[in-house]
């Protein structure tokens, strides 16, 4: 069965990008009153240049550059007994002690909350954060475990036949988000 | 969750002949990961969480064994061994009865050592599940070719058009063979030294030579294999001063060399037999990082064989 993916609509543009994310910077600072003890962990591949936006929102607003590290959950994931699923083993980086501090763990988009599961454990094996907040530049609605995200860049209900797709000037050489239709041929 | 998939792998690591250079690339690079895993302060990870290996060792070892049960530890894989060193009169029969009642303990992957070549395929031929080599008589070490090439890799950044030497026993060795197989796999040069007695007639994959200098001579890296002092009963060596004369690797001629070229050893080392014993703690020694990184390219080799397969129902 092949799997074919036809573009519906852009969701949003780079203005709207850049507004959600400027709004979620200053929601993150006022939830922590301040910089202080905060620190951003962005996760492969999109969550990474998502989080470096906002320390770099951060830094803008607070005058501190406060520290971000990236993660990979592929060791973490629950379908790793899939048949003929291999996942490609991507880098974990986080050059700092993350006891004590608040986290800010960024991805691009919450749908069945997996993803932020298995993030939740790799992060509580790499230390003990004295909390961790959850930052989505899209919720998609459908999820399968019990997870939410403190800070949300759009609502967006969608299908499950759909895909949303985050695009990032560092990764797709724009800012976007759009919407896909799968069909299955 | 996004799935970038890596290249299927071969259902076993037998040797390098079903392996490409982009999936070994692919392969040195999940080790690279897994270096990360290894300097946190908890070192496990649940990836293969359910599965079942067993580590299978007809012939004694217990350095390799440990770093391949760690491995698949720190993966959360649960593990079981057997160690006997067997006859070896009684060879086929008894590896396959092994075998078989093992498999029917639902094992999922099997790493095998083994006093005599080519057991290991045999056992996939048997059983058709990933098997690991972890040595099989003079024919193949494979985890340890990796090891040497990620090692290499790390200081080197590169084997390409690298010329590295193999001095030592090339014709009991797996290290030899293996390595003779991978490096020029990632595009390096093998030239492989000793005394004419301790040469196979033909090394698929390197050069072969009695003349150290020869060997050595601008060489990018120094890999000194153990010289086993029961060689001397068998005759194919006259004399142990006279093998230190001749091919003892010492300061004075890794200066032949490239400047600050890597020395590597698979252990054990036989001090001030086959390599200067100083040399072991010189800058320029591999040696402790050879054996730190086995750990992690054989994490990877568990991952690549073992995700995304059926779990044995035994």
């Amino acid at each position: 069965m092949e799997r074919k993916i036809t573009f519906k609509s852009k969701l949003l543009n780079e203005d709207e990008v850049r507004r959600a994310l400027t709004r979620i910077a200053h929601e993150v600072i006022e939830k922590n009153k301040g910089s202080e003890g905060l620190c951003f962990v962005g996760i492969h591949t999109r969550g990474i240049s998502l989080a470096r936006r906002l320390v770099d929102l951060i830094e803008r607003f607070e005058g501190r550059r406060v520290p971000m590290g990236i993660l990979d959950i592929t060791l973490y994931r629950d379908d790793l007994t899939e048949i003929g699923l291999q996942p490609k083993v991507r880098e974990t980086r986080i050059p700092f002690d993350l006891s004590g501090k608040a986290v800010v763990l960024v991805d691009d988009v919450l749908y069945t909350g997996r993803t932020a599961r298995a993030a939740l454990d790799a992060l509580i094996d790499l230390g003990r954060p004295s909390r961790i907040y959850l930052a989505v530049l899209i919720d998609r609605g459908h999820r399968e475990l019990p997870i939410r995200a403190d800070f949300v860049g759009k609502n967006l209900p969608t299908a499950r036949s759909e895909v949303v797709k985050v695009k990032t000037q560092e990764d797709d050489g724009e800012d976007a988000v759009e919407l896909w239709e799968v069909e299955s041929t | 969750m996004s799935a970038s998939a890596t290249p299927t792998f071969p259902p076993h690591l037998l040797d390098f002949q079903d392996w490409s250079r982009p999936q070994i690339e692919s392969l040195l690079e999940t080790a690279r990961m897994m270096q990360e895993v290894l300097a946190r302060p908890v070192k496990k990870v649940p990836a293969l969480m359910g599965f079942t290996v067993a580590t299978v060792f007809f012939e004694p070892s217990t350095r390799t064994r440990i770093s391949f049960e760690l491995a698949a530890r720190r993966m959360s894989a649960d593990v079981v061994s057997f160690s006997g060193a067997m006859s070896s009169t009684a060879k086929g029969e008894t590896y396959r009865d092994t075998l078989r009642t093992l498999e029917q303990m639902g094992i999922d992957a099997y790493i095998i050592r083994a006093d005599a070549a080519g057991v290991c395929h045999q056992a996939y031929r048997w059983l058709g599940k990933p098997i690991l080599n972890a040595g099989d008589g003079w024919r193949a070490h494979p985890t340890q070719a990796l090891l040497d090439a990620f090692t290499l890799l790390e200081r080197l950044g590169s084997l390409e058009g690298k010329k590295i030497a193999i001095v030592g026993d090339i014709l009991h060795s797996r290290v030899a063979r293996s390595n003779a197989e991978l490096l020029p796999l990632l595009g390096a040069t093998v030239v492989a030294c000793g005394p004419a007695t301790l040469l196979p007639a033909h090394l698929p994959g390197a050069h072969l030579t009695t003349d150290l200098r020869e060997a050595l001579q601008d060489a990018d890296a120094v890999m000194v294999l153990r010289l086993q002092k029961e060689r001397m009963d068998k005759g194919l060596l006259p004399s142990l001063p006279e093998y230190i004369a001749a091919y003892q690797v010492t300061r004075a001629r890794l200066a032949w060399a490239r400047p600050q070229a890597p020395l590597l050893h698979p252990g054990p080392m036989n001090r001030d037999v086959e390599m200067e014993g100083i040399l072991a703690e010189a800058p320029q020694s591999l040696v402790e990082r050879q054996v730190a990184n086995g750990q992690a390219v054989r994490m990877a080799v568990l991952y690549h064989l073992l995700v995304g397969r059926k779990r044995s129902e035994g």
